[in-house]
């Protein structure tokens, strides 16, 4: 299994907590304390997945989350102190797959990298259709009229999920259990704001939904193709 | 208050004592009461009693409505139509005063022109009449027919030449005395005067008996087509030449006084138009000059209200209307100040609260994650160590939640919390509450019962919140509930939704039931600490239950369990004015007691029509499993639970009668808890029977 995993983290001393956690988990941890050195260490080390600290000197997480974004799919898992709607929000808005919220257990943290580390691993060649878009589930491409649509793995895993099953109308917590992988629906936050961000790549007009649609005080499902 | 409420309550007036029936002495119309109703609408403000009269003043107020507003609400308007009303007053009364005294004097002058011209008219006939008969005496025999003839003759003559002086400015008219008209000696008159209409009787009567000239005033009639004046008629009998006395009238019209009295008239009409006109237009500036100034401060004063604190008002000059607006600005410039330095507080505080959050946060997952580290190794250490290390890693988590809900409170402190409102079924965040709680539920050998979960129970409201609201309830139901079974009920009805947890277990003394959402409070400090919790749960439900304009009210009795009911508005901008759940549930002891007395049926008149809106809420199979605890609802069977009528909104709920033993206390939960919380002193035998009854949240 691949575990190679960038801790960007000013406290040293949880960093090296994490560290211990890590290994003991059978990861690889590698370390970086400043927001400003992240991007550089994560083009070096290239993690399979980052954990990163919201609050950091020099670049702020967000921001460091926006530019490892900017360059890559890599699954991101914000470590925050705040569980206040507005900094949770903002954060999956940069791009943050999931995010913990301090103090965690260490199995809780385990078992969220693990969830995400995990899809990557069972390719299926499968062709699905939503909307007017063309999902090559093997080859992991979206595409519409022949022009491929950049998504994160979660993303693609969010669209793969509606389009498998198209009939069906998805509660958040049932997507935040076959995506995200909780068992207990932990917060359907992380539903909305993917689900807005998926739309905003996939979408011809985000404002009127045609490939996720919401139904209204239950979830969400796929758009007829 | 209608009619009938006005009518049973005592002592209101002379209605009440009224007695009933035919009216004792048969005095009294049906109208009589027909005028009391308006008397009583029209005296006391309000149209009460009969909805006819009611409708009908409605009616004529109805298009009459927009411009009362008007009134109402414009100063302007007021008072220069003030003035215009006053000032037209004043040029009105002016008016009459000027032109009587006018007319008095035109009057005056006309009379005297007219008696001296009338005196000079009668010695002239009377010179006539003896030159006349001088002449006549010498070559007529009085014996003969002739002389009248001459008389006749004379007196046409004499008519004319008596008229033609006075060039239609007078007419002259001659009558016989007393009506006779024989001998040929008729009425003659001047012009196409109709003396018979001209001369009044009551003046010919007076002439008739005097020889002295007498004045009348009259309306001049023509038999010609020309119209018919006011005038003067003088008379005096004179002589004719033969010695026979006659009438001889002069009639004097007013042609030239009315006209000069119509153009004083007109005149004066067109200046009081013009004045009045004036006055209002000068009325208007003046007010705008005061108004104007006042709309300017109000419309500030409103975006002020409305939050834009940086409005000031113009101040120009230094009259009374610049003091006001220099102490509104002073007074907006402090305001101002406060709000800028409490938002300033408030933000710090926000601040403090996230930092502090973070501070402690960060080492406490250092802490918490090494403990588990040690926790997992325990089994290579000495008991001794391995215990500390299962102490710790417990503690922590005891520190965990403790600081979470520290935290959660601090931030409803500080009005940072946000609530996210979204339309949810609450049968969901309910089952899942419910399904987390089983393994807390076995262990303690509860069972936890759902009822009312057949039809979407949906609200607009903020999930995680909410679940959060009832796992506290469902877990602390479970925790106190003595191993009984525990109920969940849900319903809907009006714009409300609600969720009440019934425990059976030791239940809340009486007062208890308002001081269970105070923080850290505990019902029995001496055991509460082994079942954890941090005190703050029901605290933080309360502000939960408050973010979203919604109740989270408590009811219990000593032994008899207690019930916990969340009342949330179906949509969030929504004021709720009950809740589909009564707070006290029908198998308290209470209800039973009444239930024993006979009274159940009076308790619940509409029990049976007010509950259809509401999901049945007695699944079938409920009184088997309740009634297996024989003590504390012995009579279950027989009360199915539906909806109080009183617990639902916008019912008369008030009204309905209640028994003596208390019972009128309890009202529908809105004005109930306003009433329970306003008097916990209530005391004596009543409050035994109440049970504590409580309520938080609005």
């Amino acid at each position: 299994m691949k575990g190679r995993v960038l801790v960007v983290d000013d406290d040293t001393a949880l960093a090296e907590m994490l560290g211990i956690v890590l290994r003991g988990e059978g990861f690889e941890p590698s370390f970086v304390a400043d927001g400003d050195k992240a991007l550089a260490a994560f083009r070096e080390t290239k993690p399979d997945l980052v954990l990163l600290d919201l609050m950091l000197p020099g670049r702020d997480g967000i921001e460091v989350c926006r530019l490892i974004r900017a360059e890559s799919g890599v699954p991101i898992v914000m470590l925050t102190a705040k569980s206040d709607t507005v900094d949770v929000v903002v954060g999956l808005e940069s791009g943050a797959d999931d995010y913990i919220v301090k103090p965690f257990k260490p199995k809780e943290l385990v078992a969220r990298i693990r969830a995400r580390l995990r899809r990557s691993e069972e390719p299926a060649p499968e062709q699905l259709a939503i909307g007017d878009l063309v999902i090559d589930v093997a080859g992991h491409s979206v595409k519409r009229d022949g022009q491929s649509i950049a998504l994160t793995p979660l993303e693609f895993d969010l669209l793969v999920a509606l389009a498998r099953k198209p009939w069906q109308v998805f509660t958040r917590e049932v997507l935040l259990e076959q995506v995200w992988g909780y068992r207990h629906a932990a917060d359907t936050r992380l539903v909305n704001v993917h689900v807005q961000r998926l739309r905003s790549k996939v979408e011809k007009d985000p404002e009127k939904p045609e490939i996720v649609v919401t139904v209204r005080g239950v979830g969400y499902k796929a758009g007829p193709s | 208050m209608t009619r009938d409420s006005a009518a049973s309550a005592p002592g209101s007036g002379a209605r009440a004592g009224r007695p009933v029936g035919p009216e004792p002495s048969g005095r009294k119309p049906a109208g009589s009461r027909f005028g009391r109703v308006l008397e009583s609408g029209l005296l006391h403000g309000g149209v009460q009693g009969s909805p006819v009269l009611r409708l009908f003043m409605r009616w004529v107020r109805r298009p009459l409505l927009p411009v009362m507003r008007l009134w109402r609400r414009n100063i302007q308007l007021r008072i220069v139509a003030t003035t215009l009303l006053m000032s037209l007053g004043v040029v009105l009364l002016l008016g009459f005063v000027v032109i009587g005294q006018v007319r008095n004097g035109l009057l005056d002058a006309k009379v005297k022109a007219a008696q001296s011209q009338a005196t000079g008219g009668f010695t002239a006939a009377k010179q006539k009449a003896e030159e006349a008969a001088s002449t006549n005496g010498d070559d007529t025999t009085p014996a003969d027919g002739r002389p009248s003839q001459n008389v006749i003759q004379w007196m046409s003559e004499l008519v004319k030449s008596l008229s033609s002086g006075g060039q239609s400015a007078f007419d002259v008219v001659t009558l016989p005395m007393g009506g006779e008209s024989g001998s040929g000696r008729g009425p003659r008159a001047s012009g196409t005067v109709n003396w018979a209409a001209s001369v009044p009787e009551s003046l010919r009567e007076r002439i008739d008996g005097d020889t002295a000239a007498a004045q009348s005033y009259t309306r001049i009639v023509y038999n010609s087509d020309q119209a018919s004046q006011p005038g003067l008629v003088i008379g005096k009998q004179v002589n004719d030449p033969n010695g026979e006395p006659y009438q001889l009238y002069y009639l004097f019209p007013f042609t030239q006084e009315e006209k000069s009295l119509s153009l004083v008239r007109g005149t004066l009409a067109t200046a009081g138009l013009f004045v009045v006109v004036l006055l209002g237009a000068i009325a208007w500036l003046v007010v705008r000059q005061v108004v104007t100034p006042v709309r300017m401060a109000a419309s500030i004063v409103e975006r002020l209200s409305a939050g834009r604190l940086q409005e000031r008002m113009k101040v120009t000059g230094e009259d009374d209307i610049a003091r006001l607006g220099e102490a509104f600005n002073k007074m907006a410039q402090n305001l101002q100040l406060k709000i800028s330095q409490l938002e300033d507080l408030s933000r710090m505080q926000r601040r403090f609260v996230s930092d502090v959050s973070h501070e402690l946060r960060t080492p406490l997952t250092t802490v918490r994650m090494a403990a588990d580290v040690i926790h997992d190794a325990r089994v290579d250490f000495d008991p001794v160590t391995a215990r500390s290390a299962e102490l710790l890693a417990d503690q922590l988590d005891r520190f965990e939640t403790l600081l979470a809900d520290l935290l959660e409170i601090s931030r409803f402190d500080a009005g940072a919390a946000a609530l996210e409102a979204e339309p949810i079924d609450l049968r969901e965040v309910v089952r899942r509450v419910v399904s987390g709680a089983e393994p807390l539920a076995e262990r303690k050998g509860t069972r936890i019962r759902l009822s009312g979960d057949q039809q979407p129970v949906v609200a607009e409201a903020d999930a995680r919140r909410v679940e959060r609201v009832l796992r506290n309830l469902v877990v602390n139901a479970v925790e106190h509930g003595e191993g009984r079974d525990v109920v969940v009920k849900l319903a809907a009805a009006g714009g409300a939704v609600a969720v009440a947890v019934r425990d059976y277990g030791v239940g809340l003394k009486p007062g208890e039931a308002t001081r269970v959402f105070s923080r850290f409070w505990r019902a029995d400090p001496a055991r509460a600490r082994t079942t954890g919790g941090t005190g703050l749960g029901l605290s933080i439900a309360l502000e939960d239950a408050r973010l979203h304009g919604g109740w989270l009210q408590a009811w219990g009795e000593p032994g008899g369990g207690s019930q916990f009911r969340l009342t949330l508005p179906r949509t969030a901008d929504e004021p709720l004015r009950g809740s589909p759940i009564p707070l006290e549930p029908a198998d308290s002891r209470r209800n039973h007691g009444l239930q024993d007395a006979g009274l159940g049926d009076t308790v619940r008149p509409h029990g049976t029509d007010k509950a259809v809106g509401v999901p049945a809420q007695a699944p079938p199979g409920q009184a088997s499993t309740v009634s297996a605890r024989g003590p504390i609802t012995p009579r279950q069977a027989t009360v199915a639970p539906t909806a109080d009528p009183t617990a639902l909104p916008g019912n008369g709920a008030r009204v309905v009668p209640r028994p003596v033993s208390g019972a009128a206390r309890r009202q529908d939960g809105g004005t109930a808890s306003g009433a329970a919380a306003n008097r916990p002193e209530e005391a004596g035998p009543e409050e035994s029977s109440r049970q504590g009854e409580a309520s938080r949240g609005r």
